[in-house]
């Protein structure tokens, strides 16, 4: 019998199939809880993305995923067509697992919501030594390694533990955690405690940690609906959010509700995050030289902590395009920092 | 023709029906991974043995760049020593209260109903108390482990000492026999197969407690390795870390029954 070699196992595997080979009108983009992120929340509740959606002729479907670890998996393993992450997670997870990613969108950088803390010191050289809670291989690993590059210290001379962010907060000053790395709302949480100290946050190497909408690449390539829809959606939320006026306070006040906090407390956060709230600001970052700089560190950093694969070479293994230069391998570009469609939004042709 | 209810295999074709589903499920898979590497030679999901092969044989047998330990072996010794820790503490209490509780009617009125509600707590739930009194070192997953599976095993020590024929310490006392001397010689070595029975059952409970104590917070271990590259999705070291603690606690099964078998071969007596 001439038995089809590769349709049977595909058809097992439909589930898990990532191949979106053909033009769809249907889209699902997932999510998970963060300040910048929290725009989705308003999004999909006040039917704007619904509205973009109908004016391209196609259907967006906005699904939170409550583990942000576990959203980046779907969208890697194929169940989803976009996904909010960090541009070091969209590095080590989809791109190094060959799933041709696009930022699409860059919403933020991380402006102190990430932070280095010590009990007792002050001062991060007293890092020298101690064992460090953070969640591994996360930004905060990053930031880490970032901090402790600029006093001259490595990775060696502290001791990496790796901890949930869930217990982070209740383990902190029982005495037995003297030094954390973690992001918000953890942070200003733990710093609430007496005797903590921020000895090194983002805001010192800003632009480095950014958030943004990840697409896959070939599905936007067949359906620049897409592209132009969550564009226009985005930035429509954003000017929506800002500012002072009540009705931006009340946008804001249902990002909070949905992020579980309350308009102060998304305003906190807020402050710690530089969101760019119009196409010409992100536009800025993603056409900048030193985006190509920032992208390096990054998978420098992924490379010697085998986050591109146990056996991958060198750190410029998968290619990284963006529009001021190419960093890595031309021949096996996994991330593209896409500026056409927050040109078009900059340029209000969508 | 034979009828198929009367049909049994011999013992050669036996073995070989017992391994069928299991050669299936390799076929099943490999065809699966390969549909997907020919779709995206990185896919992550569905690795080839090849692949695993070669994560496993890494992290086995090549210093890791950031330790220089041989992360294989480091994680598996730590695991062990953790479960081994927390399962023995839990025996040996298990094995003391349940005695104490099931031959002395005095200790049982006080502790039995103490022992029951404890014995109703779900482990994992108590587990950010335990981590912030005891921290996240390793005594809190020994803990967590002994806590999970010590009350298992009181109980049922408990219910197999109260089995006991009561003849037996009548006879025992009209030939002399302390309370001491009723506990060392009747009731201990009557008990001990039961215990390791109970051991082996709880095996499962141990591990589950195991990786959830190292999935939270760790610097090794085989929960921790898991959770770990679950980050970035590399099931090239998922998929061979689980068929390893699969037999992992195959082989510690199978040692425990021998042992019993070895130790106590009255006790197999009416069991196959």
């Amino acid at each position: 019998m001439n038995f089809p070699k590769n349709k049977v196992p595909a058809l097992l595997f439909a589930l898990l199939a990532s191949s979106q080979t053909f033009a769809k009108e249907d889209f699902k983009v997932c999510w998970s809880i963060y300040a910048g992120w929290m725009p989705w929340a308003y999004a999909e509740q006040s039917g704007i993305v619904d509205k973009w959606a109908e004016k391209y002729d196609i259907n967006i479907d906005i699904v939170q995923i409550n583990d942000y670890v576990e959203s980046m998996n779907q969208y890697t393993a194929g169940q989803f067509d976009a996904c909010t992450m960090a541009q070091m997670d969209a590095l080590t997870i989809p791109a190094v697992g060959g799933v041709d990613s696009t930022v699409l969108i860059a919403g933020d950088y991380s402006n102190g919501n990430d932070a280095i803390i010590l009990f007792g010191e002050d001062d991060l050289a007293d890092i020298k030594g101690q064992s460090v809670n953070l969640v591994e291989y996360s930004v905060s690993h990053y930031l880490l390694a970032r901090g402790l590059d600029t006093i001259g210290l490595s990775e060696r001379d502290v001791q990496v533990v790796n901890t949930s962010d869930a217990d982070l907060v209740s383990v902190f000053g029982t005495g037995d955690v003297s030094a954390t790395v973690t992001w918000n709302p953890l942070v200003s949480e733990i710093l609430s405690m007496p005797n903590t100290y921020d000895v090194f946050n983002s805001s010192q190497i800003p632009g480095e940690i950014i958030d943004g909408l990840i697409v896959n690449t070939k599905t936007l390539n067949d359906n620049p609906a897409l592209g132009k829809a969550l564009t226009g959606a985005w930035f429509e939320i954003m000017s929506k959010m800002s500012g002072n006026s009540d009705s931006a306070k009340d946008v804001r006040t249902l990002m909070a509700e949905a992020a579980e906090t309350d308009l102060a407390g998304y305003d906190a956060q807020l402050a710690k995050t530089h969101m760019y709230y119009t196409p010409e600001a992100a536009l800025e970052l993603v056409n900048s030289p030193q985006l190509v700089e920032t992208m390096k560190h990054v998978a420098e950093f992924s490379f010697e902590h085998g986050l591109l694969g146990d056996g991958a070479p060198s750190a410029d293994v998968v290619g990284i395009e963006m529009p001021a230069g190419t960093y890595g391998n031309p021949d096996n570009i996994k991330l593209r920092f896409d500026n056409t469609y927050m040109k078009m939004a900059a340029d209000g042709k969508l | 023709m034979k009828k198929l209810v009367n049909y049994s295999p011999s013992p050669v074709n036996q073995i070989l029906l017992g391994l069928l589903p299991f050669v299936v499920l390799l076929i099943v898979y490999m065809m699966g991974s390969d549909a997907r590497l020919s779709i995206n030679p990185s896919d992550k999901l569905l690795p080839s043995f090849g692949q695993m092969g070669d994560a496993i044989y890494r992290l086995a047998f090549e210093p890791s760049r950031r330790t220089g330990e041989l992360v294989f072996w480091q994680d598996t010794l730590s695991s062990l020593l953790r479960l081994l820790a927390g399962v023995g503490i839990a025996a040996i209490f298990g094995l003391l209260v349940g005695l104490l509780t099931g031959a002395l009617p005095v200790i049982y009125a006080t502790f039995a109903p103490l022992l029951t509600v404890i014995s109703l707590i779900p482990p994992l739930a108590i587990l950010p108390i335990l981590f912030i009194i005891i921290g996240l070192g390793e005594a809190s997953k020994i803990t967590l482990i002994a806590i999970g599976v010590a009350p298992f095993i009181a109980r049922d020590i408990q219910r197999r000492t109260q089995e006991i024929p009561s003849e037996q310490l009548v006879k025992a006392q009209t030939l002399g026999a302390s309370t001491l001397q009723i506990f060392i010689r009747v009731l201990l070595p009557q008990v001990m197969p039961k215990l390791i029975d109970a051991v082996r059952l709880s095996l499962g409970t141990g591990w589950l407690f195991l990786i959830a104590a190292e999935a939270i917070s760790s610097t090794d271990g085989l929960g921790y390795r898991i959770f770990l590259v679950r980050r970035y999705m590399s099931m090239d070291i998922i998929l061979p870390y689980v068929a390893w603690i699969t037999l992992l606690a195959f082989l510690i099964d199978y040692l425990l029954s021998a042992l019993n078998a070895r130790l106590y071969p009255w006790n197999q007596e009416g069991k196959s």
